[in-house]
């Protein structure tokens, strides 16, 4: 089935208009995740004892984390207005729901961060142990947040007018959220001596296949918006996200439990597979925007189909 | 019952944002079918509402040089040249050696310098397009000369032609997307049912620029803000009409109350559709549309993707339940899995 070629149109000029994100936004779907996908990681291996998988993941997911936050501001028009987000919280704006799971993200992974920075002689003062119990308390509240952090960027995107991204709403959470799992169970594991590691290659391997096949399944379900997804730098990311994904993949069930290289070599294919996979969506949506064919073609059809419809009833 | 009867209140959409006892809603009815394209709209517009000025380049697109709303548009006016006669009117040139319009070829070079722009063309505005690579600053266009078209041959080349110009303006939608993302409450609902960017408010995160099914509101460069249209908010309040449409000369642009001004749509189109013209249609007139129907109707001699617009938009916020139906599921796979992960390694060690 070709696409209709010569759709009408208006000198051939977009109908909407291109996203005013840059890079940085695409980076912060990557970043968002992986502080997410630590922080879970974090948070559980402080439950079952893993020292040091805990310690590199608290720290990783809070440089995610501040990374994010220095992203997100430096996309805006007005940086120093940033706070203005804090004036409302609006269920109809993923960007607001955004902001507020952020803000409780936030806070926990700060703490256990800061604790895991103390000096070591420090520790067993008073205001070390307090900051300990109430970084643990809070720190629930990030590792609660994390899978809304983790996802809540699909909404973000599927709720635009954006072809590209809109019309693989159903699919794209599952992918996010694939990719933050991966990301995050891929950085424990590049982090953490591989007798550590055990639950964060568990959680990156089942994020990694999660992911591969949601982004399969996506690409099934396309329409006309297939070709941003192949053509070009998007096609060219996400070939190379899948590639990557799928060795470390294989990487972490056949060589990161028994050597320390293997398992970094698949913690960085990973982490490269996670961060590919978002700019590859990132701009296939913004290729789809360019072109008024994305946009007229699949409403006209929706039109002519109903117009069909109305005839046989009517 | 007629349509009429089953419309909503006048003011049920302020209302239903928490005015209370608001005046009736507002909005344009710009009937293309009258329009000159002399943009006293855009001049009107810009003049008002200190809009900058964006360059005053013809963009090879008849002659349009606004090339969409944005930013620095807030009215775009649209040309649009067609080999057919409209209606039964004679368009004067019989005897003329007129030739086909020269847009096909104008058109084949917009098209191609678009695709090369930053953002598709969609940030042009009057800013004139980039040239092809290695090319020279300015490329001919075919655009207008002294020699009238198809003097060089004879009266028989001569094709039907009629000119299509519309005024476009920011929907004022029932059910807009933009103001639906806003984070930060800039953008909000207006006592008169209009959509307005709160310039002290607004920090620029451009989400409204891609929630927006008819690519009307822009970041503008320089500022940050997101800007639009605001049906000329300060004047409604003196009880003045928007400064575009007191410019238009042929009432092209009429404002007034909403559901005045569909029913003056509906006989603007039944007349039309009496004289000949049964290609006129309404946009943005039904209510049960994709996006409620909008503040700002038009009525056109094409169809809606002839002009730059979407035929069938859908204000994204529709889908946000089944979004997010999908994101919390995909939130506790993710849940799941990290349970799952830490509990099976607990249970393997207790064996
Ligand atoms: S969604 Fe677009 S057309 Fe509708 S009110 Fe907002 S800016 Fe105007």
């Amino acid at each position: 089935m070709g696409p209709p070629a010569d759709a009408a149109s208006y000198y051939g000029r977009p109908v909407l208009k291109a996203p005013v994100w840059e890079w940085g936004t695409a980076a912060y779907l990557f970043t968002g995740g992986l502080a997410a996908g630590t922080a879970v990681v974090a948070a559980g291996a402080d439950l079952v004892g893993a020292d040091r998988l805990r310690r590199a993941c608290w720290l990783g997911s809070f440089g995610a984390l501040l990374t994010s936050v220095g992203l997100l501001i430096d996309d805006l028009g007005r940086p120093e207005r940033f706070h203005h987000m804090l004036r409302v919280a609006k269920p109809t704006s993923p960007m607001s729901m955004g902001t507020w799971l952020l803000t409780a993200f936030g806070p926990g992974v700060g703490a256990a961060a800061l604790w895991e920075l103390l000096p070591v002689r420090w520790r067993s003062s008073w205001p070390a142990r307090l900051l300990r119990r109430l970084s643990r308390v809070v720190g629930l509240t990030s590792a609660v947040t994390a899978p809304g952090v983790a996802t809540y960027t699909a909404a973000l995107l599927a709720q635009t007018a954006v072809p590209g991204w809109n019309e693989v709403r159903g699919e794209l959470p599952f992918v996010f959220a694939g990719s933050a799992a991966a990301s995050g169970g891929g950085f424990g594991m590049l982090a953490a001596p591989p007798a550590e590691a055990r639950p964060a290659r568990v959680f990156a391997a089942v994020g990694a296949a999660g992911e591969l096949v949601a982004s399969r399944v996506m690409e099934q379900r396309m329409g006309l918006i297939r070709e941003v997804y192949h053509q070009g730098a998007a096609g060219r990311r996400r070939r190379a996200a899948e590639l990557l994904t799928l060795a470390g993949l294989a990487g972490t069930v056949l060589a990161a439990g028994r050597s320390r290289a293997g398992a970094a070599a698949s913690g960085i294919a990973l982490l490269t597979g996670s961060a590919l996979q978002r700019f590859g969506i990132f701009e296939a949506g913004v290729a789809s925007t360019k072109d008024p064919r994305y946009t007229v073609v699949p409403q006209r059809e929706r039109l002519d189909a109903a117009a069909r419809g109305a005839g046989l009833s009517g | 019952m007629t349509s009429r009867e089953l419309a909503a209140p006048p003011d049920a959409l302020a209302r239903a944002n928490g005015y209370e006892a608001p005046p009736p809603r507002v909005g344009f009815f710009t009937d293309t079918s009258v329009c000159i394209g002399c943009k006293a709209c855009e001049v009107a517009c810009k003049e008002w509402n200190h809009v900058p000025d964006d360059g005053l380049d013809l963009l090879g697109m008849s002659f349009d040089n606004t090339g969409m709303l944005g930013a620095n548009s807030w009215r775009h006016v649209a040309f649009v040249e067609q080999q057919r006669p409209l209606g039964n009117q004679d368009p004067g040139l019989t005897g003329l050696p007129t030739g086909p319009s020269g847009l096909d070829h104008t058109s084949e070079v917009v098209e191609a310098r678009l695709r090369t722009a930053p953002r598709g063309g969609s940030e042009l505005g009057t800013t004139p397009l980039p040239t092809a690579p290695g090319g020279g600053a300015v490329q001919d266009l075919g655009m207008p000369t002294f020699s009238r078209p198809g003097e060089g041959s004879g009266p028989e080349s001569r094709t039907d032609f009629r000119w299509l110009m519309e005024s476009d303006v920011c929907k004022h939608c029932t059910e807009a997307g933009c103001l639906d993302v806003c984070p930060t409450g800039a953008l909000f609902r207006t006592e008169f049912g209009t959509v307005v960017v709160q310039q002290d408010i607004c920090n620029g995160c451009g989400y409204c620029v891609s929630a927006c099914p008819y690519g009307v509101i822009d970041r503008r460069p320089g500022d940050g803000r997101a800007q639009k249209c605001t049906l000329c908010y300060d004047r409604l309040h003196d009880g003045g009409q928007p400064a575009c449409a007191k410019a238009c000369p042929t009432e092209s642009i009429q404002f007034g109350e909403l559901d005045e001004l569909r029913e003056r749509a509906d006989r603007r189109l039944a007349e039309l559709h009496g004289q000949g013209v049964p290609e006129a249609q309404l946009y943005g007139r039904d209510p049960d549309d994709g996006v409620g129907g909008h503040g700002a109707l038009f009525l056109l001699l094409d169809q809606p993707e002839v002009y730059g617009l979407p035929p069938a938009p859908v204000v994204p916020t529709r889908f946000a339940p089944q979004i997010w139906r999908r994101v919390g599921a995909a939130a506790a796979a993710f849940a799941l899995a990290a349970v799952g992960a830490f509990g099976s390694v607990v249970i393997g060690d207790r064996r």
